[in-house]
């Protein structure tokens, strides 16, 4: 087993994209020698800097991804993309469409294209994205672009993930204030206002800048907000020029080594939380579980039940 | 955690839309399989770069254009020249019954034809998975 593992390490650190593909799907699926494969390219990350891009549904996120992605490459970096859609609650099965949209990068060598489903994992999005991130990062990939839909939790997965984090809103995107209350504003260290070919942009622009000009903030970076039409290429060199101005931000004053330790930190009591939770369900404290709800549960509080589980885990903890 | 299966689907060439494609991509998500749709105008390098980089186990094509016996051979040159042969390559188009033999023979898998069900194409998927 770890042979195989060590022989794939081997190809990742040369770029092999058969390899860093393997790597890929042994970690998203957590087989056999994972945890090896992972601390394995562990010296090797850290290189690559981590973008980003999350917004609702159809606002143009794999539009953008495609036009920064070319303008990019016309720098010389290489560029990893991490497209991740939603799996389906029901079936469990996911329809990733984001290549549709990157159909010029399919073929430059120097683009590595994974789409990623989100599967089931609840908080978990930041940790796997972030270990396929790893992947490319080893690879010698210099920049890394996680494209995400913007439900809920998992762009705030995504801006643990990130070093840069851009909002997409678009015109119809309607109440800004809404957006404000899930969280969006928080996250973003920059806004893109797509699609602003439509009615309402300009409009949109000035309620998104008094909502931000309100907002209190402890940091002193303000984000800003740029109008783009991706499908055009319109507005994103100015957009790549305001990311660039966030990383050397990012740079100064050790925010960057600040926001990866914490990135890191949030990984060991991922990991920790998950390995525990692993083996803590076994069959008999499943079953456990299954008669309380059975037949105990008007005699005992879910409290105590839990307490009693613990307890010989927690004795171990003294 | 359970080994989900990935499936490309693409459609290669010029011609026209791609409705069946999708029909299959939303039934083999109903199934449970993570579809990566890869859309129109595929080139049989781009289907096998793609291929690569998903990891996917299986490559459908639809091929409505007729250019099934220059694609499909294609596909399967730039497969076994990148190593990835040990993945199932099938699809669906009009295909007359001795061009299915003959790409079958090539190694490509089972081929569905415009009548055939989806329900028939990933019970197709799902048995070549549980056989490898
Ligand atoms: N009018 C207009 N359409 C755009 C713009 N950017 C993207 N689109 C279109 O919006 C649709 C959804 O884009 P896509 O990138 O797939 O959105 P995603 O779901 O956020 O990844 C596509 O049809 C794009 O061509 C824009 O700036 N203006
Ligand atoms: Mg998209």
């Amino acid at each position: 087993m770890s042979k195989i593992i060590d022989e794939l390490t081997k190809g990742i650190l040369e770029g092999n994209r058969n390899a860093i593909a393997r790597a890929m799907t042994t970690i998203e699926n957590e087989e056999d020698g994972y945890v090896r494969l992972l601390s394995n390219i562990y010296e090797r990350i850290g290189r690559a800097y981590r973008i980003g891009i999350t917004g609702p549904p159809g606002s143009g996120k794999s539009t953008l991804t495609n036009h920064l992605t070319k303008i990019l490459r016309k720098e010389g970096f290489k560029v990893g993309i991490i497209a991740v859609d939603p799996t389906s609650p029901f079936t469990g099965g996911a329809i990733l469409g984001d290549r549709i949209r990157m159909h010029d990068l399919a073929l430059d060598k120097g683009v590595y294209i994974r789409s990623m489903a989100t599967r089931g994992s609840s908080g978990g999005l930041a940790r796997q994205a972030t270990e396929l991130a790893d992947v490319l990062d080893a690879a010698g990939y210099d920049y890394v672009i996680y494209e995400t839909v913007g439900v809920g939790q998992v762009e705030l997965d995504i801006a643990e993930a990130a070093d840069t984090t851009i909002v997409l809103l678009v015109p119809e995107s309607g109440d800004i204030i809404q957006s404000l209350k899930s969280g969006l504003m928080e996250i973003a260290d920059i806004f893109v206002l797509n699609k602003s070919d439509r009615p309402g942009a300009e409009r949109m622009q000035k309620d998104l800048e008094y909502a931000l000009h309100l907002r209190e903030s402890d940091h002193d970076w303000h984000p800003k907000v740029y109008q783009t039409v991706a499908n055009q290429g319109k507005g994103t060199e100015e957009l790549w020029t305001e990311m660039k101005n966030h990383r050397s931000y990012l740079d100064s004053e050790n925010h960057l080594v600040n926001k990866r330790d914490r990135r890191l930190k949030n990984r060991i009591e991922t990991v920790i939380r998950q390995r525990i939770e692993f083996h803590f369900w076994d069959d008999k404290r499943k079953k456990i579980l299954k008669n309380y709800l059975e037949s105990e549960k008007e005699k005992l509080s879910p409290y105590l039940l839990a307490e009693k589980m613990l307890e010989k885990l927690l004795k171990t903890f003294k | 955690m359970a080994r989900k299966l990935r499936v490309l689907i693409a459609k290669p060439g010029l011609d026209g839309h791609d409705r069946g494609a999708k029909v299959v991509a939303a039934a083999m998500r109903d199934a449970g399989f993570e579809v990566i749709y890869a859309g129109l105008r595929q080139t049989p390098e781009m289907i096998v770069e793609t291929a690569i980089q998903e990891d996917v186990d299986v490559i459908a094509l639809s091929i409505l254009s007729g250019a099934h016996m220059t694609i499909f051979p294609k596909v399967l040159d730039l497969m076994k020249e990148n190593g990835i042969n040990d993945k199932l390559l099938t699809g669906g188009g009009i295909i007359s019954e001795e061009d299915v033999e003959k790409l079958q023979k090539m190694g490509v898998g089972k081929l569905f034809g415009p009548g055939a069900s989806t329900r028939d194409a990933v019970q197709y998927v799902k048995e070549w998975a549980d056989e490898k």
